[in-house]
C-alpha cells in the first residue's frame, strides 16, 4: 500500500468516492418511487381492506376481523387447490414443450435463430384476450382438433384422466390447462433459451469422452447447468398462471373456476372487498412460500 | 492406480487413410499412422493443419469422412465417443462447473459403474498433487490446477489412449515447463499411450518419443525429435522446428560418401547420404544457426566456409545471434555460444564454417 513511485502522485481516493456516495441512490430512486406508489401503498391498503367489515352501501371499517381469512379459505379452498394444480400442470407442459424448443433455437437453428426467437414472442403482438378467444375456435366442437381427438380415441384417455367430462374439448379442464400452457409458453422458452445458449457445448464433448451416453450427458451435465433457466422459466409460468382468471373464464366451465376468477367476482360483482382482499393475500402468501421452498430445493445459488 | 486395473491396456492406435472433409475445405487429407503402445506421441503443426481434427476423430467426437481407426485390433471407426476406451484432456479443460473436483474426476468411473470410484478418484488426485482440493469447485482453482484436474479426470479411467489437445496452451511459460516435466513423469508412471497435439515445437520435442509434423491435413514427416531436427525432409519441417539457413545448391561431383556442390559459385561439401534420391532439382542445403562457427579468414581446418558482413548482432546472455550478409545479399543466421570466444562486431567481415555432417539437404517442395 505504501508503494511510492517517484514523480507519480498518489490518486486521491476521496475524489473518486464523492461521486459514489449518492449515485446508487439516484439510480434507485425511480424504481423505489414506482414500487412505493404502485406496490407498497396498495399492498398496505389491501391488507387493511382484508381486515375491514361492513358493506358497499354503508362503507367499510377496519375492525381487525381476521375471521375473514378463515371463512375465505374454508369456502374457496377447492378453487385454490385447482389453481395450483392447473398452474402446475401448465408449467410442466410448457417445460416439456419449451426445453427441446429452446435447445433447438440455441444450438441447432443456425441462421434462423433470430427468426425463431421472434416467432416465440410473436403471440405478444396479439392481445392476451384475443389469443385466448382464438382457442375457443381451435377447440370448437366441429373443429379438426376435436375431430382428431375423437377419431384417435384420445378423447377417452382425457375422459379417463378427468380432463374432459363429455366428448367435447372446449369448456373443460383440458381446455383451461392448454390455454394456460399456450399463453405462458414464451415465459418458459426465453429464460431456458438464455440458459442453454450460454451452455458451453464443450462440456458435452467432455461428457461423451467420459463415457456418458446421450441420456446421461443430458441428465448429469446439460440439465444441472440449465437449472437457472428452468427455475426462472417455471416461476415466470407458474406464478402468473396460478392467478390467471381469463383462461378458466373463457375456456372452462363452472367446475374449472380458478381463484383468480373468484377474486375477480368478489371485487367486481359481489363487491365483498374484504373477502377479495383476503383471498389475494392468501394467494400471495401461498405462492411466496412455494417459490421459497422450490428455489431452495433447486439449489440454484450453488450454480455458476 | 494401475495396480487396480483388471483390464490389460493395449494402447496401440492405427489410423488408415483417414480423411475429414468439410463443405469448403479438407481438414484431414489422408493420414496413415501407427502409434505403438506406451509411447508418448506428438502431433505437431501450425493452427489449421488438421491436428485437432485428427485428435477429435480418435476421441470419437468427430466422424471421419473416410478411413478407419483401429484401437489394438478393434475397428472403432463407427463407435461413439462414450464407447471408446480413450480419454481426452481438453484445451479448455472443460471441467464441469457444477461438480466439485472429486465428482469431476470420478465422472468417468461412475459412468463405467466402477464401485470404488471415490478411492480411485482420490488416488488420481494424489497423483497430480491436488487431493486437498477435492471438495472445491473448478472455478476456485488456478489455471494450472484445473489443468491437472483435467489430466486426473482423464487418466483415472485407465484409458488405452490418452489424448491431449494443447493442454498447456493456456498456461504461462514457467508453469508450462513444469507441467511438461510433470506430464512426462505421469506418462512414465501410468504407462498409457499419450497422443499430444501441440503447435509448440519445443514442447513436442521435449516430451514426445515420436513427433509427427503435420501440414495442410497431412503428415509431412514423422520421427524422433532429434532426427526431425537434425535431418528435416522438407523446408516446412526445417523452418517449423527452429530456424534454418537454406542455400540453393547444385551437385557438381560425387566421390564416395562426399558430394561436392556449388552454391552461388562457392564450392561446398555435403555427405552423399544426405542428398535425396528423388527430386534432384531445386536442392537446398540447410544448416542450423547453432551449427555455424565463426572462424578466422585464413582457417584451413573447416571444409565449408562462407564470408560475409555482420549486419546485426544480438546478445542474450547464453549466446549471441548474428545476421551475416553474403555477397549475394542473403542473410544467414549464426548463433555463437557464450563460451569465451571473441564476439564479432557490427559491420565486421567474418568467415563462417560448418561440419558437412551437420548440414542437411532438402528437395524442392
Amino acid at each position: 500500500m505504501a508503494l511510492v513511485v517517484p514523480g507519480v502522485r498518489p490518486v486521491k481516493r476521496r475524489a473518486v468516492r464523492r461521486w459514489g456516495t449518492f449515485t446508487p441512490l439516484i439510480l434507485l430512486a425511480p424504481a423505489m418511487l414506482w414500487l412505493t406508489v404502485f406496490f407498497v401503498v396498495p399492498t398496505f391498503s389491501l391488507a387493511s381492506q382484508s381486515l375491514q367489515t361492513g358493506d358497499i352501501d354503508n362503507g367499510f371499517v377496519l375492525t381487525w376481523h381476521f375471521q375473514t381469512y378463515a371463512e375465505a379459505l374454508g369456502r374457496y379452498w377447492p378453487q385454490f387447490l385447482r389453481s395450483l394444480i392447473y398452474a402446475g400442470s401448465a408449467t410442466v407442459i410448457t417445460l416439456l414443450v419449451g426445453y427441446p424448443l429452446a435447445w433447438f433455437i440455441a444450438h441447432r437453428s443456425g441462421r434462423f435463430k433470430t427468426m425463431l426467437l421472434v416467432l416465440v414472442i410473436a403471440p405478444f403482438f396479439t392481445n392476451f384476450l384475443i389469443r385466448t378467444l382464438a382457442w375457443q375456435i381451435i377447440l370448437t366442437d366441429t373443429g379438426p382438433v376435436t375431430g382428431f381427438f375423437r377419431a384417435t380415441g384420445l378423447i377417452h384417455v382425457l375422459q379417463w384422466l378427468g380432463l374432459v367430462t363429455s366428448d367435447a374439448l372446449l369448456y373443460s379442464p383440458f381446455a383451461v390447462i392448454s390455454g394456460l400452457a399456450y399463453n405462458f409458453l414464451p415465459f418458459m422458452v426465453l429464460p431456458l433459451y438464455t440458459s442453454l445458449e450460454r451452455l458451453d457445448l464443450r462440456y458435452l464433448d467432455a461428457a461423451g469422452d467420459l463415457y456418458a451416453n446421450g441420456w446421461n450427458t443430458f441428465w448429469k451435465v446439460i440439465w444441472p447447468l440449465s437449472l437457472p433457466g428452468v427455475v426462472s422459466g417455471t416461476l415466470l409460468t407458474f406464478i402468473p398462471a396460478a392467478g390467471d382468471y381469463i383462461n378458466s373464464k373463457l375456456l372452462g366451465n363452472t367446475q374449472t373456476v380458478m381463484i383468480g376468477q373468484v377474486i375477480d367476482a368478489q371485487f367486481l360483482r359481489v363487491l365483498d372487498y374484504p373477502t377479495a382482499a383476503a383471498l389475494s393475500f392468501i394467494l400471495m402468501a401461498t405462492i411466496i412460500v412455494m417459490v421459497g421452498l422450490y428455489v431452495r430445493a433447486a439449489g440454484t445459488e450453488e450454480l455458476v | 492406480m494401475v495396480e487396480g486395473a483388471t483390464r490389460k491396456a493395449t494402447g496401440e492406435l492405427r489410423l488408415v487413410e483417414l480423411f475429414r472433409e468439410y463443405d469448403d475445405f479438407v481438414a484431414v487429407n489422408g493420414i496413415d499412422l501407427d502409434v505403438p503402445p506406451g509411447s508418448f506421441f506428438a502431433l505437431l503443426g501450425p493452427s489449421g493443419c488438421g491436428k485437432t481434427t485428427t485428435l477429435r476423430m480418435i476421441a470419437g467426437l468427430e466422424e471421419p469422412t473416410s478411413g478407419r481407426i483401429f484401437l489394438g485390433t478393434d475397428d472403432i471407426t463407427n463407435t461413439r465417443a462414450h464407447q471408446r476406451r480413450v480419454n481426452t484432456v481438453f484445451q479448455s479443460y472443460a471441467l464441469f462447473p457444477h461438480l466439485n473436483i472429486i465428482d469431476n474426476v470420478g465422472f468417468g468411473l461412475r459412468q463405467l459403474k466402477v464401485a470404488n470410484w471415490k478411492t480411485k478418484a482420490m488416488e488420481a488426485l494424489e497423483l497430480v498433487k491436488l487431493a486437498d482440493r477435492a471438495k472445491q469447485k473448478p472455478r476456485q482453482l488456478s489455471g494450472g490446477m484445473q489443468q491437472r484436474v483435467a489430466l486426473a479426470r482423464a487418466i483415472v479411467n485407465e484409458p488405452e489412449i490418452l489424448l491431449l489437445d494443447e493442454p498447456l496452451g493456456a498456461l504461462d511459460l514457467k508453469l508450462r515447463r513444469e507441467m511438461q516435466i510433470e506430464l512426462k513423469r505421469i506418462q512414465q508412471e501410468v504407462g498409457i499411450t499419450f497422443i499430444h497435439v501441440t503447435h509448440d515445437q519445443e514442447e513436442a520435442m521435449t516430451m514426445a518419443d515420436t513427433v509427427a509434423v503435420m501440414r495442410a491435413g497431412r503428415i509431412e514427416q514423422l520421427g524422433e525429435p532429434a532426427a526431425l531436427y537434425d535431418k528435416p525432409a522438407t523446408a516446412f519441417v526445417a523452418n517449423f522446428l527452429g530456424q534454418s539457413n537454406l542455400l540453393p545448391i547444385e551437385v557438381t561431383a560425387v566421390a564416395g560418401d562426399r558430394t561436392t556442390v556449388a552454391s552461388h559459385g562457392t564450392s561446398l561439401v555435403v555427405e552423399s547420404g544426405a542428398i535425396p534420391t528423388e527430386a534432384p532439382d531445386g536442392l537446398r542445403l540447410g544448416i542450423r544457426p547453432e551449427k555455424l562457427r565463426l572462424v578466422s579468414a585464413n582457417d584451413s581446418v573447416w571444409t565449408n566456409k562462407l564470408s560475409g558482413e555482420v549486419t546485426d548482432a544480438s546478445f542474450n546472455g547464453v549466446s549471441t545471434t548474428y545476421l551475416v550478409r553474403m555477397p549475394w545479399g542473403q542473410e544467414l543466421t549464426v548463433t555463437q555460444p557464450n563460451d569465451g570466444t571473441a564476439r564479432a562486431t557490427l559491420g565486421e567481415q567474418v568467415t563462417i564454417a560448418w561440419d558437412p555432417h551437420h548440414a542437411f539437404v532438402i528437395g524442392a517442395d
